[in-house]
């Protein structure tokens, strides 16, 4: 068992009922991590944060420091924190807005006075009612506690926080949608370049934009510094990271695991962990990182947690979370119900997205349903093709942002890995799983 | 009907920041406290149109105005906004909006059959309202609670995983009025309001975005190519 026991980064007060008052976070060294920020220069904090090599936790997995010194170059207006999190089987930061609000707030302040900003802006996805509620709270007693607002702590250093409910909306998640959101208006991805919003982002001033995770890591770091966080994982994937296990385990759930040490079959099969597959059934194959990336099979369960591991093998991390479906699950359904997916959310602005994930949704729709073609296998290729040529991985793009090139993944490694069930379902009128 | 159409007021009475008519002074306060955190009053506008719903349960024609004038943007582009999100919802909607996720991990834990189920037990479809008003049923896609699989949300509040004996308790437990305490009727999202403005004055984020408006020129400026051509 290659399970370590890593510090508890994020997670450590999960286990409390009352992990989200001013309270418990005060007396398990809440504040402390900003205490110690404000006493150094914004310089050094971001160096801690640089030697951490903390890579962002949304998806793109975007080394966080490397996106704060683009912007210290030039003076950044605001900070925005990305809690829109709607990949489909993404839930960390669910947990960690609800149960952890006020290690969100320091983690956001520590950021704001390392970029020097004054005003941060908190997204959270509307469907969050209780953790809008929650980190409101959180937010209202860290005001009255002195650790947001004026001169906080008496370091000189003042930002206000402002958490922002979104309204429903998966493409929010994109950071340039999630600016357009903010501002008002409905969730179109920007066209790129700039590619990041250190050049335009909300209003059109520089703007940072990081993860909730990302941000709850900052409390830890600074009071341990980066190099204790970098001494966890391997390679790239440096210290724990939030995995968010569902479907065909005992255990679904948020696990918090040292990065590149353990693999997805500790993290499915060991008992402390998923537990294993119910029903005394196999595993068909396993979603590695969202909805938007191509499935394993059981020959890739050795792969480790790590960034650079699952894209070497075809994969990505991506969000942090895993999908099992045991080897009662139908793939056609299960790409189609992703691919419907990716149709209902597509913002509608790029041709390729909107039109071909209806298509597509249309002919697996119909494959499912017994109504089938053998050609239907092609034309899906052949559609995907035109969303993302080649169907590499990493995709081509062909569209304003990267949900169009998301959507081909869960067909084409449908269509890779169980054609012969394709088939079935074409050559038998129907669904055999029904 | 046989009354003619009103026509349209002219637009530019439209974006004349008119009084709000519709939203309560309550509302309207509240309304005015969250423009105060933004820098640009748009901004403001989707919180805004959750407001309007906390107050009518739904976002009607007549707080699109308010909201609008409240916001300095015209009705039809509130509209514009309000219809691109699942939860701002520009027609009636049912005391509880009940959510069923159906999307990849709630499928696997049998969320089509749940959903079936509560199709067959409500007698609508989903996007439909129950004709009592009390209930509107919706597929939803993933709400961020999967290991709580079929995933079920009132009034986008968790009620746990649900099996089809489960789901009819819960609608009775809605219809009884059970669960009012811990389950606002729909438009209610957040009960805890903010407790204070803001601090830092709004003068220093403006002379930031200034400073940041010139740093940028400066850095056009210098990587413009000296014998650039062109007007």
């Amino acid at each position: 068992m290659a399970i370590t026991d890593p510090p508890k980064i994020v997670t450590s007060r999960i286990g409390y009922d009352d992990s989200h008052t001013l309270e418990r976070y005060l007396a398990t060294g809440g504040y402390e991590g900003l205490r110690k920020a404000l006493a150094m220069t914004p310089e050094a904090v971001a160096a801690e944060v640089d030697a951490a090599s903390l890579l962002g936790r949304g998806g793109a997995g975007f080394p966080a420091g490397r996106k704060w010194s683009m912007l210290r170059k030039a003076p950044v207006t605001y900070l925005v924190v990305n809690g829109d999190e709607s990949e489909p089987a993404t839930f960390k930061d669910h947990l960690l807005v609800e149960r952890d609000p006020h290690q969100l707030v320091e983690g956001v302040v520590i950021a704001a006075f390392a970029l020097q900003v004054s005003q941060v802006f908190i997204f959270l996805r509307g469907e969050f009612a209780l953790g809008l509620e929650r980190v409101q709270a959180a937010l209202n007693d860290a005001y009255a506690h002195g650790a947001v607002g004026r001169d906080i702590f008496g370091s000189g250093f003042s930002v206000d926080v402002v958490v922002h409910p979104g309204a429903g909306a998966y493409i929010c998640g994109e950071e340039t949608a999630l600016l357009e959101s903010l501002e008002g208006k409905r969730g179109f991805p920007r066209i790129k370049p700039p590619f990041f919003p250190a050049a335009i982002g909300l209003y059109g001033d520089p703007t940072v934009v990081n993860n909730v995770e990302t941000m709850s890591n900052l409390p830890w770091i600074v009071r341990n510094g980066g190099a204790a966080f970098a001494a966890l994982g391997g390679g790239r994937s440096t210290g724990t990271r939030l995995f968010a296990l569902a479907g065909h385990v005992h255990n679904p759930g948020v696990y918090e695991l040292e990065m590149v040490t353990t693999t997805f079959d500790d993290l499915i099969n060991a008992p402390v962990l998923g537990g294993g597959i119910p029903h005394g059934r196999g595993l068909k194959a396993f979603i590695p990182g969202g909805v938007s990336a191509p499935w394993f099979g059981p020959d890739q369960l050795d792969l480790p947690l790590g960034q650079d591991e699952v894209a070497e093998a075809g994969s990505m991390l991506g969000s942090g979370s895993v999908v099992v479906m045991d080897d009662h699950t139908c793939a056609v359904r299960a790409a189609w119900r992703i691919t419907k997916f990716f149709s209902r959310e597509s913002c509608g602005q790029c041709t390729p997205c909107r039109e071909g994930s209806g298509w597509l949704e249309r002919i697996m729709d119909r494959i499912e349903r017994g109504e089938g073609r053998e050609a239907d296998l092609d034309l899906l290729l052949d559609a995907c093709d035109n969303i993302a040529p080649g169907l590499t991985w990493p995709p081509q793009q062909t569209t304003i942002c990267v949900l169009g090139s998301s959507i081909p993944s869960s067909i084409s490694s449908a269509i890779t890995m169980f054609r012969d069930e394709f088939l079935v379902h074409i050559k038998e009128g129907g669904c055999p799983y029904d | 009907m046989t009354e003619p159409t009103p026509l349209a007021p002219p637009r530019r009475a439209a974006l004349a920041p008119a009084a709000p008519t519709h939203l309560s002074a309550d509302v309207v306060a509240r309304a005015r406290q969250l423009i105060g955190l933004y820098p640009e009053p748009r901004s403001a506008l989707i919180p805004l149109c959750h407001l309007a719903q906390e107050q009518d349960g739904w976002l009607t024609p007549e707080a699109m105005v308010d909201i609008a004038g409240l916001v300095g943007v015209t009705p039809s582009e509130v509209l514009g906004t309000a219809s691109f999100y699942d939860m701002l919802h520009t027609e009636p909607v049912g005391r509880y909006v009940v959510a069923v996720c159906t999307n990849i991990a709630c499928l696997l834990g049998g969320a089509g059959e749940l959903l079936e189920h509560a199709e067959d037990s409500l007698g609508i479809g989903a996007g439909g309202t129950t004709p009592d008003g009390t209930v509107t049923l919706e597929e939803a896609e993933c709400l961020a609670d999967c290991d709580r699989a079929p995933c079920v949300q009132v009034n986008h509040r968790y009620v746990g995983a649900q099996s089809p004996e489960s789901f009819d308790r819960l609608i009775d437990e809605l219809r009884s009025g059970a669960r009012d305490a811990d389950i606002p009727p729909h438009g209610t999202l957040i009960r805890v309001h903010r407790a204070n403005g803001l601090a830092v004055d709004p003068d220093v984020v403006v002379e930031e975005r200034r400073a940041a408006a010139e740093a940028k020129a400066a850095r056009e400026a210098a990587a413009a190519p000296a014998t650039g051509g062109g007007a």
